[in-house]
């Protein structure tokens, strides 16, 4: 085991432009920081602005690699550029930009720390975009723990509010404790295969493993339990609704879709590179959860009143739906192929109209001053355009057509099908009859906006800040264009692949 | 002309109402009048394009797709962009166009509450384009889209512009739905995935595309094929309704404002038995022929128990929903037959019912707005307060029951008369389905006359005596409330008008496909 100290150092080639996105970001950090701490008081309203541009900017040499169009593989491939990495890095880049457009003006106008805020997100959002690459057990590790740690200082950021502070310190438990579980799943993986790389685990496990069976299978189940917090999947969902309810909205707008979005890369990485020889452990691992977690998800968010803990509800049965793949994808190459193309569309489309009903929330928060369900009565009245997009997002999160969540949903079916067994014909029966539950609490935020009628007769309308308004149109826009010409979205996703490298 | 038609007639005739509500998005919501002349010259145009259609329509190959447009459209899953016009869709396109324009022009000066007639014909322009686009495509997911787009408007306008118990009405209307179509596209899916490839544009790939599924999907398995007709079925079936899943048609028609139930009646419920003509019969004609006695046996059931439900009804627009049940029987017991005869006659029974039903909503509909009740009890001597709406609810309720020289009898008689040569292996069944589907018609003309015995015969009782608010028939009723008279007296004397386009299309389409799978 020691052997492999002994090799002299060689020093790696260092490719700088697959790490442009990255240290983009990172100088604009320090810019940040230096910006809160020595510029005056009133130069700090441009700390939004700047975390806003340093997003974007960063998402140019996103843009200059994928024309560059190769793979780029670095540190012996322990860290990979290629379409994937490229599709989420910029997945992960918008959506902490409408997370900061969310952020202006709430954060803003309430009684909270600011520069330290966004340099916290933008931190968290470095994290997802070095998972987005990571090949390797230890590199995913230190990307979850990058994009976690500040998530749970975010997640605290009422300060002197209970339910602040009970979201903060949940979410930071159970966060801790699943990465304890995680670390030990890795331990028993890299103690039998003595590699951290996932493509090296990968070729371990596709060998027989005689007496080291149970050993990995008890270190890929810890793996993926640990992740399975991460996504909020049943029964490691508790702390969801809890920490969506006390931390500001804007935060969790950012943990209910980036965040989550994270924790399933990191599935889709250590699934299909490195686990997927061991189809037999993780594929009914993945069933039950899927099930789980999209039925029972469902069936308490039909209880909910509050709309922040509805939506992270529904979150979890959503998260339910962009598992169900993974329990199919050790048919086949062509099944995990197409297992890959659905998880991914769904993210991309999940985040948006997601991202979507959260601005509408914080919109509608700004004068109602409530997340509750019956807040949002007789909306239509006075505020008709939020209604309409609320509900564009609401049945986009349904999944009807014509917009972008039907697509999701239906790639998520044909990935079901296309294995052809009965296990994934099963599971794409419980995702429909799901979805038919899933649209009774989605509709009832219809009702009340559209057929009840305003607290107190209250109808004065809503001033929508500007930021808000660029958040609302992108990702109407994004939903509305996706549903109707899913191609376009396809056409990013259909390039996806993983299974390549495990193979 | 007829070029211009190839490439672009059928995709203007499904979107020009966006166009519309597009225009209409820009028009402050003060401009009401404006508002409803937008929505009228749209379906206006709507309608002329399919004047323009039906006009060019090559009524010698009535059993081909015309106009047809094939473009690629999702590539990922190979969904495309493929619309067609023949004999099958022809009739129900023409529906359509004919019912929207009048139910605007029905609407124009009574909104119901809460008023806002932006977003009411917003709502209605969605709905059409959803409507149009369904009988028009050609392609599975196509279809889907379109079919699920149709739920979305109609959702709203039942439950904004609705009766007391609209909420209750407008969320079981859209589960019921859902629930069926989520496991329909389950079933596209599996049909997708088990069907042989096919080429195109030099590819070989799977396909969702309906014109080419007959022939791709003939290897799947027996077993396979009766759970993916199953699935469709679930969908298709409760759009129709069938018997036992109609019960969210009562209180949808019951409380939906009287457009969307006339919309509801004459076009929606004929999204399902559509589907099962255009879609589940050719591509899975042996799970059909399996699933025949069963569907025959619901839309029998449908039939006595629609009936049985008219006569105990109160309130007479729950009567007149109840016997759309009775009625979509006999459209179905016409598809189960699996003969030419029996899905002609579906066909036209799709149209009568139509225009039909849709009669009868309007004329509830203007009845609830003068007597401010649908109480059978207490309406009464409408033939002395109101002899003309008496008269037209007269023949409205004589079509409905299936006297011949009206439109209602050519859909009923042939679907009795189809099931006395069913092309299935249990003939005797289907003959004891014909005996007591022939029983349901004296049973319909049983509540139908005493309906309109006791709403219109009589003297009107003495709280509406003197009622002021009893005006006769208004020219705007006229205007739309004539096409649709017209077109149930036409059809009833002229009933070729409606059988040569679809025969050949039957034959082509769903016979070619039954006969292939033996019998």
């Amino acid at each position: 085991m020691l052997a492999q100290f002994d090799s002299t150092w060689v020093q790696p080639t260092f490719d700088y432009h697959a790490f442009a996105p990255e240290i983009v970001l990172v100088c604009v950090l320090v810019v940040m920081i230096l910006v809160d701490l020595f510029a005056p008081r009133e130069a700090k309203g441009a700390l939004p602005s700047l975390a806003g541009l340093g997003l974007l900017a960063a998402a140019i040499p996103v843009i200059t690699l994928a024309v560059s169009g190769h793979t780029r593989v670095l540190f012996g491939g322990a860290y990979v550029v290629d379409q994937f990495t490229l599709v989420l890095t910029a997945v992960f880049l918008v959506t902490g930009y409408v997370v900061v457009l969310l952020s202006t003006n709430t954060i803003a106008e309430g009684d909270y720390w600011e520069g330290e805020y966004y340099i916290l997100i933008l931190s968290s959002v470095l994290g997802m975009m070095i998972m987005a690459s990571a090949r390797d057990l230890i590199g995913i590790f230190i990307a979850l723990e990058l994009l976690s740690i500040p998530a749970y200082m975010l997640a605290a950021w009422k300060k002197r509010d209970l339910k602040g502070n009970e979201a903060g310190i949940k979410y930071y438990l159970m966060g801790v404790f699943a990465s304890a579980v995680m670390l030990y799943g890795m331990s028993l993986i890299y103690g039998f295969t003595g590699t951290t790389k996932l493509v090296e685990i990968g070729a371990k496990l596709g060998q027989p493993l005689g007496d080291g069976r149970q050993l990995v299978t008890l270190g890929i189940v810890f793996v993926l339990i640990g992740f399975g917090f991460k996504v909020s999947a049943v029964p490691f969902h508790s702390w969801a609704p809890d920490t969506y309810e006390g931390a500001p909205t804007p935060v969790t707008a950012f943990l209910a879709t980036a965040s989550k979005a994270a924790g399933f890369v990191a599935l889709l990485e250590l699934i299909f590179v490195a686990f997927y020889p061991r189809a037999d452990v993780y594929e009914p691992l993945m069933w039950a959860l899927a099930a789980a977690t999209m039925t029972i998800g469902n069936l308490i968010a039909l209880r909910q009143t509050n709309l922040v803990r509805m939506l992270a509800y529904s979150g979890i049965a959503q998260a339910g739906y962009i598992l169900a793949p993974f329990a199919v994808a050790g048919t086949s190459a062509s099944v995990g192929q197409t297992a890959i193309k659905a998880i991914v569309t769904y993210l991309v489309i999940y985040v948006v109209m997601n991202l979507g009903a959260f601005a509408v929330v914080i919109a509608v928060a700004r004068k109602t001053r409530s997340a509750e369900i019956t807040s949002f009565a007789g909306l239509f009245q006075y505020a008709p355009g939020l209604t309409v997009a609320m509900s564009i997002f609401m049945f986009s999160l349904a999944g009807i057509p014509p917009l972008g969540g039907w697509f999701a949903k239906l790639v998520i079916f044909g990935s079901l099908a296309s294995a052809g067994t009965t296990s994934g014909y099963v599971l794409a029966v419980l995702v429909a009859v799901n979805s038919v539950i899933a649209f009774f609490y989605y509709a009832r935020v219809m009702r009340y906006m559209w057929m009840e009628e305003a607290p107190d007769g209250d109808r004065t309308p809503i001033r929508i800040p500007a930021s808000l308004q660029i958040a609302l149109v992108l990702t109407v826009g994004v939903t509305l264009i996706y549903g109707v010409f899913p191609g376009l979205v396809a056409h990013f996703t259909d390039t996806v692949s993983l299974l390549s490298l495990g193979r | 002309m007829k070029s211009f038609l190839d490439d672009w007639g059928l995709t203007l005739a499904t979107f020009i109402p966006l166009v519309g509500v597009a225009i209409m998005l820009l028009v402050p919501k003060a401009e009401e009048q404006l508002h409803k002349i937008i929505a009228l010259l749209t379906t206006f145009a709507v309608a002329g394009m399919g004047v323009l259609l039906l006009t060019n329509f090559d009524y010698d190959r009535a059993g081909e797709l015309q106009y047809s447009i094939n473009r690629s459209w999702i590539p990922f899953i190979n969904a495309r962009y493929h619309m067609g016009l023949d004999g099958i869709s022809l009739p129900l396109v023409a529906l359509t166009m004919l019912v929207v324009p009048l139910c605007i022009i029905y609407s124009w000066n009574h909104f119901p509450e809460p008023q806002n007639p932006k977003a009411f014909l917003i709502l209605i322009l969605i709905l059409e384009t959803g409507m149009v686009g369904s009988f028009l495509a050609e392609d599975l997911i196509l279809f889907f889209v379109f079919f699920e787009v149709v739920l979305l408007p109609m959702y709203f306008l039942i439950g904004v512009w609705g009766g007391e118990q609209r909420q209750y009405a407008s969320i079981k209307f859209f589960l019921y739905t859902l629930f069926g179509s989520a496991l329909m596209i389950v079933s596209f899916l599996a049909l997708y995935f088990l069907s042989d490839k096919v080429m195109i544009d030099g590819v070989s790939v799977h396909t969702f595309d309906m014109t080419l599924l007959p022939a791709a999907a003939s290897g799947i398995s027996t077993s396979a094929a009766l759970l993916i007709f199953g699935g469709m079925f679930m969908g298709f079936g409760i759009k129709v309704p069938i018997f036992p899943f109609h019960t969210w048609l009562p209180d949808a028609h019951t409380q939906a404002p009287t457009v969307g139930s006339v919309i509801l009646a004459a076009v929606l419920l004929k999204l399902g038995t559509y589907g099962f003509v255009r879609i589940a019969l050719p591509i899975l004609p042996g799970a059909a022929r399996s699933w025949a006695p069963y569907i025959g046996a619901l839309a029998v059931i449908g039939i006595i128990y629609g009936a049985l439900c008219c006569l105990a009804q109160t309130d007479m627009k729950r009567l007149i929903a109840f016997s759309s049940v009775a009625h979509m029987g006999y459209v179905m017991l016409g598809i189960a037959s699996l003969t030419a005869f029996g899905i002609n006659a579906a066909i036209f029974g799709m149209v009568a019912h139509g225009l039909i039903t849709g009669m009868l909503f309007f004329v509830a509909g203007t009845v609830k707005e003068r007597y401010h009740t649908l109480d059978i009890k207490r309406l009464g001597g409408m033939l002395q307060s109101m002899p003309h709406l008496g008269w037209i609810l007269g023949l409205c309720t004589m079509a409905s029951l299936g006297l011949p020289g009206l439109a209602g009898f050519w859909g009923e008689f042939p679907a009795i008369l189809s099931a006395w040569e069913a092309n299935v292996a249990n003939v005797g069944l289907f003959r004891f389905y014909m005996v007591i589907a022939a029983i349901g018609t004296v049973l319909a003309a049983g509540y139908l006359l005493w309906l309109y015995q006791r709403t219109a015969f009589g003297t009107p009782s003495d709280e509406f005596a003197d009622d002021p608010h009893l005006h006769d028939v208004s020219v705007l009723e006229w205007v739309a409330w004539l096409p649709m008279l017209a077109g149930i007296v036409i059809l009833g004397f002229v009933p070729n008008i409606i059988f040569h386009v679809t025969d050949p299309a039957v034959i082509r389409t769903v016979m070619t496909s039954l006969n292939r799978a033996g019998g």
